[in-house]
């Protein structure tokens, strides 16, 4: 089992770092630019480019915007590497061999994607830095005030927030896809709808369970 | 009792008198309202392959898959060595399950795995063995089974042939009481087919095991069916051995058996030589 939960580690953690952190570094750049262009005032301080990009990146972008992707990525993975295994009766052959299959393939999922937040922390540095880079290196601030910014106001459980939605949504990205394989029935074309189904659900639940989260915790 | 039942009563007697096995009593299945199999009995014995022949629809994998604990039987009991498996608590269902190996239609390999991988998993699922012990096991089956230099390519990379004794491999390294195989030579050449078979039927004799097959092969039928169990509509229509199905009277097992204008003058020619 040990060696299954860190096979699912790798595949579903450090196989995603690429693309959470190539979203996370220009999306932070884009809402940095956003931010920008919509200061028109001449009296709102420059230091709200930095502020924005963090209260954004760090609330919304890194945990709920990249777990949608990660249903995408991980969760169509999940249903279809599962879903084959149904259709090519592997899982029939585990359970014939007194294995038992549920526990076998999803709860190494489940324990490999508590590992999920750390991947969120490290898309929350590098949003902010992306916000950061194209805030300075477009001319929109300078890096004082954006440094300046970041820092302001800081409200510590924003983090503490953030973690919580994203151990949900790990939770969440994690069984759906499963429940979807697991119990689909048909051939390899079923595979594939089951896959886009899960995507559905598992984006809806997520956004659902972010703004029930949302008025839990900070309305 | 009609002849049937008297037939059946004295195979079961005989049966018990000598190391019954699998003992299925009265089984019925459903789904919705379909109604698989409908209520019949009859037994496996050890060291014996037996064979599921019928119709397509007739409910042979169904029945293979009561056998393997896969359906559970709304009505009627099946008992492994006395022990009646709906009568089993949880744990000791997956302990019997150890005791079972199985050949799917499709192989059923673990895609991610090699072959030596593959035919290594249950011992590294059940057992504590060391590692070299579990490679030397794993290397005398694929031996068995006469794969030597296949250990390290993936399901992927070989024959369809090489896949079903893959499977056999896997099903036979735990050292099973029960072996099960569902159309084992179905999209094989005939070559490999008998292969396949006459494999099958010597691993049954050597291991001592009830290896009960479920096909739609007649040359499988010919070749190793030492009992054969005909199903249609749900139902036992004709058991006997693979001599006996010559000289059967049985109308329905004839059609099915010798479908073809050859199989029934090969049939005719087999009966007219034993007179």
């Amino acid at each position: 089992m040990k060696s299954l939960i860190l096979k699912e580690i790798d595949e579903l953690i450090f196989g995603s770092l690429g693309i959470i952190i190539f979203i996370s570094f220009f999306i932070g750049g884009v809402v940095s630019i956003q931010t920008a262009l919509n200061m028109t005032n001449p009296i709102i301080p420059r230091t709200l480019i930095g502020f924005a990009t963090r209260q954004s990146v760090i609330l919304e972008f890194a945990p709920t915007f990249t777990s949608v992707i990660m249903a995408g990525k991980v969760g169509s993975y999940i249903t279809s590497s599962i879903g084959t295994m149904r259709v090519t009766e592997q899982i029939d052959a585990l359970e014939v061999m007194g294995v038992n299959s549920l526990n076998y393939l999803v709860f190494p999922k489940i324990i490999a994607l508590l590992f999920y937040p750390f991947a969120i922390a490290i898309a929350m540095y590098v949003g902010i830095f992306g916000g950061w880079v194209a805030g300075v290196f477009g001319g929109f601030s300078t890096s004082a005030d954006f440094v300046q910014g970041i820092q302001m106001e800081f409200i510590p459980f924003h983090v503490t927030y953030s973690f919580i939605k994203t151990l949900l949504f790990s939770f969440i990205i994690a069984t759906i896809p499963s429940f979807h394989g697991y119990y689909m029935k048909g051939g390899a074309l079923e595979v594939g709808k089951a896959s886009t189904t899960s995507f559905v659900w598992t984006s809806v639940v997520i956004i659902i369970t972010n703004y029930v989260l949302t008025q839990l915790l900070l309305g | 009792m009609d002849q049937r039942g008297y037939n059946y009563y004295k195979l079961r007697i005989n049966t018990i008198i000598t190391r019954l096995m699998i003992d299925v009593n009265k089984i019925e299945k459903s789904f919705g309202d379909a109604h698989i199999l409908k209520g019949f009995s009859t037994c496996f014995d050890k060291g014996k392959t037996n064979l599921i022949i019928g119709q397509s629809g007739s409910g042979k994998t169904v029945f293979l898959k009561c056998l393997l604990g896969l359906f559970s039987p709304e009505k009627g009991s099946i008992s492994y060595d006395g022990k009646t498996y709906a009568n089993l608590s949880g744990r000791e269902q997956r302990d019997l399950r150890q005791e079972m190996g199985m050949v799917f239609q499709g192989s059923a390999l673990f895609d991610s795995m090699t072959v030596e991988g593959n035919v290594m998993f249950p011992l590294e699922m059940f057992t504590k063995q060391p590692k070299d012990e579990m490679e030397d096991r794993v290397n005398a089956v694929l031996k068995r089974v006469n794969l030597i230099d296949a250990h390290h390519k993936y399901p992927s990379e070989i024959s369809g042939g090489m896949q079903k004794r893959v499977a056999i491999a896997r099903a036979i390294v735990m050292n099973p009481k029960y072996l099960f195989c569902d159309e084992p030579n179905s999209g094989l050449d005939p070559k490999t087919a008998i292969i396949i078979d006459n494999l099958i039927q010597e691993i049954t004799k050597e291991y001592d095991i009830t290896t009960v097959i479920n096909t739609h092969d007649m040359n499988s039928v010919m070749q190793i069916g030492e009992k054969i169990l005909f199903l249609k509509n749900g139902l036992k229509e004709w058991e006997g051995s693979n001599k006996e199905i010559f000289k059967t009277d049985n109308a329905a097992v004839t059609d099915f058996v010798y479908s073809s204008e050859l199989f029934k003058k090969v049939r005719q020619m087999y009966i007219e030589e034993r007179n």
